[in-house]
């Protein structure tokens, strides 16, 4: 069993748990993951780690509430376990040799961008953060980006933090001013990747995308989480998370994440509705 | 007086039309009384070929003597002296190629049940016997079993019985391996396969899960932990899709995916469980072996109205037990053999509508022995089709290979070992089971796990 030491909801529907699990603390880098189980009969979720803390043996994940697992999830308190937890999983970023980089965050992918920034910063880049969200009730982490970063901009779609726009003008902006990344990271939905993924192709500028499909086992045995990256069959959990944006093939990767809707929308309606039972009991 | 009938006793099976609708197990085993008079079919030969057929020993004729004899109990520990898995062998085993080949009795008339009798004395043992087994006297030395599938759970069970502390590291949240995610409920009941497992545990193995070895741990790791040995029994995990256009559409499995879903993460029975499959009212199977059938059978268990196998040489060459195609057969399966796949076809947003196949015919034999299909000019169609699963094999995880410095490994990534004893370009780690064949069958990993366990035993005592 895998405890969770600390929950902090950070809007509405997004929440950061710091979990009890030495083993996989030690271990992990930015851009691995670890994939949970929360009780028997449960399905395997993959998840970003977040941050990770080697002394005191925890591992942070941060989630949005999409589904039955994650809406459960996050009904869960500090003190409570999970059944399982598995990680690291997935091969880890390196970023040795970089010296400026564009770090992307978009909506929770925020969660994930931030531990890259985080070791960039670390070895000596300089970093600026770029992150995007639908209003300014749903902006997560800004002091931490802040701290990894020499310049920070959080832009939203509705313009409510005073600073209307979506990330991928942000990087053109940034970019038209002069600004020369060696490395663009971007984290967040299919959608917003791809976009940045398209703009900085133009400009030449090598681009790192995490991938976070469908998948079951995490150590490339069942194939679900498979993607056609320049061209060829790569399984995200063992050849990735981190794909070369320029290669990736978004739009089949778009049409793949469907692929369960119906029942994800079955099984998640059952839930609510069980809890609305519960209550009315 | 042996009994000389030239057939076994026939073996209850649940009816075709109504196990095709469920995942109870199909075959029902026998009584006391049916595994009685099987067991007095055994002429108790001499030279045993029936033991020399076994990878793993079972002592056969002595275990069906005290069948035969009514001593169940004394059966059973008979059969567990060399084999820690008697209820998973007696249902998967393919002692039509292995034990019961060569019995005497094949000489005029079926073989003597082995399997089916094994069966019964595994089955028998779970339900009226309540002790476990004695727990062996520890003599502290540690080993590491990476893998608790067929391969390292005998290897294991074998080590603990000469007093090594094992533990076993599992990648999954349950042990068993393909005995848990591939092997479905129908042919061996999940249940039945955590009894067994626990058997093993009872001889003082620990059983560690969520532990990615090559992840979270390395080998190196391991031995700097002090375990003096480590066995890799980490499968054939990755599966083999074909290259074909289309493969990415939804509704395209791997059968390793389909068959995970449905056995280990019970899909059959979402949405109380949650994890959800998609089989639309056509499925086909690409391929012709025994885990083909199992995804077909799942797939007709689902609720699809059609389900094809599609095969391209011909029902001769088909690697699958013949059982399982009869099964399969039985329960409405259809047959295309002599039928290769070209290319997926799929909606506009990205769904399988059908499979374009084209008619194969047999030309002369290849490598394999087997003739070869050639492709009959002209003979293109389009099957009609919501679901595809690709079940033409699996080759071993790399996972543990590229992050052991050290290892060597064939160029399709199986584990380069000693075949006697398992033993890999590594000092003190060996390795046996798929991990080092690629995909075979349960007992031949236990085959491997057993000699591995000697040599592993060997290689201690010399380096103390």
């Amino acid at each position: 069993m895998f405890k969770i030491v600390k929950k902090q909801v950070l809007n509405s529907s997004v929440v950061l748990m710091s979990i009890d699990a030495p083993l996989i603390a030690k271990k992990a880098e930015p851009g691995q993951f670890i994939i949970l189980r929360i009780s028997e009969g449960g399905e395997r979720i993959p998840l970003t780690i977040a941050d990770y803390d080697r002394e005191n043996g925890t591992v942070t994940i941060i989630y949005q509430i999409v589904g039955k697992t994650t809406r459960e999830l996050a009904e869960m308190n500090e003190g409570d376990s999970l059944l399982d937890f598995v990680g690291p999983l997935g091969i880890a970023s390196h970023f040795d040799s970089y010296k400026k980089v564009a770090v992307i965050g978009g909506g929770l992918g925020s969660a994930i961008a931030y531990p890259q920034a985080k070791k960039l910063h670390s070895l000596g880049a300089e970093v600026h953060a770029i992150t995007g969200f639908r209003n300014k009730d749903l902006i997560i982490l800004e002091e931490e980006m802040e701290k990894v970063s020499s310049k920070l901009i959080v832009a939203t779609d509705d313009g409510s933090n005073g600073n209307k726009g979506f990330v991928t003008n942000v990087l053109k902006q940034l970019i038209d001013e002069g600004n020369k990344y060696d490395l663009v990271i971007a984290i967040g939905p299919l959608v917003m990747m791809k976009a940045v993924s398209n703009l900085t192709r133009e400009y030449g500028i090598k681009t790192l995308v995490s991938m976070n499909p469908v998948m079951i086992d995490g150590t490339g045995m069942c194939g679900g989480c498979r993607l056609t990256v320049g061209g060829k069959t790569k399984f995200a959990c063992v050849d990735g998370p981190d794909f070369d944006g320029h290669e990736v093939d978004f739009d089949e990767a778009m049409r793949r994440q469907n692929m369960y809707k119906k029942q994800e929308k079955e099984s998640t309606d059952i839930h609510v509705c069980r809890l609305g039972g519960a209550n009315n009991a | 007086m042996p009994n000389m009938s030239l057939t076994k006793v026939k073996m209850p099976e649940q009816e075709p039309d109504i196990r095709n609708k469920n995942f109870k197990e199909v075959a029902l085993g026998y009584d006391e009384k049916m595994a009685i008079e099987e067991a007095q079919r055994c002429l108790n030969c001499k030279h045993k070929p029936c033991v020399s057929g076994c990878p793993v020993n079972v002592k056969i004729p002595e275990f069906i003597q005290l069948v035969a004899e009514g001593k169940f109990e004394e059966a059973y520990n008979k059969i567990r002296e060399t084999n820690s898995l008697p209820a998973v062998c007696g249902r998967v085993c393919p002692q039509e190629s292995q034990c019961e080949m060569v019995c005497v009795r094949t000489n005029k008339g079926e073989s003597v049940g082995i399997g089916r009798l094994e069966r019964f004395v595994a089955d028998w043992y779970m339900q009226n016997v309540k002790s476990s087994v004695n727990k062996p006297e520890s003599n502290g030395v540690k080993v590491a079993v990476v893998g608790s599938g067929p391969a390292g759970l005998t290897c294991a069970g074998d080590l603990a019985k000469m007093g090594y502390q094992v533990t076993i590291f599992e990648a999954f949240h349950v042990p068993g391996g393909v005995l848990m995610y591939g092997i479905p409920e129908f042919r061996l009941p999940k249940a039945l396969v955590q009894q067994e497992i626990q058997t093993v545990k009872d001889l003082g193995v620990d059983i560690q899960t969520n532990m990615v070895i090559g992840r979270v741990l390395s080998v190196e790791d391991l031995k700097e932990q002090g375990y003096k040995a480590v066995f890799i029994g980490s499968g054939a995990g990755l599966p083999s899709f074909m290259g074909i256009p289309g493969e990415n559409y939804n509704g395209v499995y791997s059968a390793n995916e389909f068959l995970t879903r449905i056995n280990l993460m019970g899909a059959y029975k979402f949405p109380s469980t949650d994890t959800p499959v998609f089989v639309g009212k056509n499925v086909a199977v690409v391929g012709g072996g025994n885990v083909a059938m199992d995804a077909a059978r799942s797939a007709k268990r689902l609720g699809a109205e059609n389900v094809y196998i599609i095969y391209r040489r011909s029902e001769a060459e088909m690697p699958a037990r013949l059982e399982e195609v009869h099964h399969a057969k039985e329960e409405g399966i259809i047959f295309k053999v002599l039928t290769n796949p070209k290319q997926i076809l799929g909606t506009e947003d990205g769904w399988v509508k059908g499979m374009e196949c084209v008619e194969m015919e047999l030309g002369e034999p290849d490598k394999s022995g087997r003739r070869r299909p050639v492709e009959k000019k002209g003979s293109e169609h389009v099957v009609d089709l919501e679901t595809v699963i690709i079940a033409i094999g699996q080759s071993p995880n790399p996972l543990i290979s590229s992050t052991t410095p050290g290892l060597d490994i064939q160029s399709w990534g199986g584990i380069i070992v000693e075949e006697e004893t398992g033993a890999t370009s590594k000092s003190g780690v060996y390795a046996g089971g798929d991990a080092v064949t690629g995909a075979a069958t349960v007992i031949l990993a236990m085959g491997a796990g057993k000699k591995a366990a000697e040599a592993i035993d060997k290689y201690i005592r010399q380096n103390q």
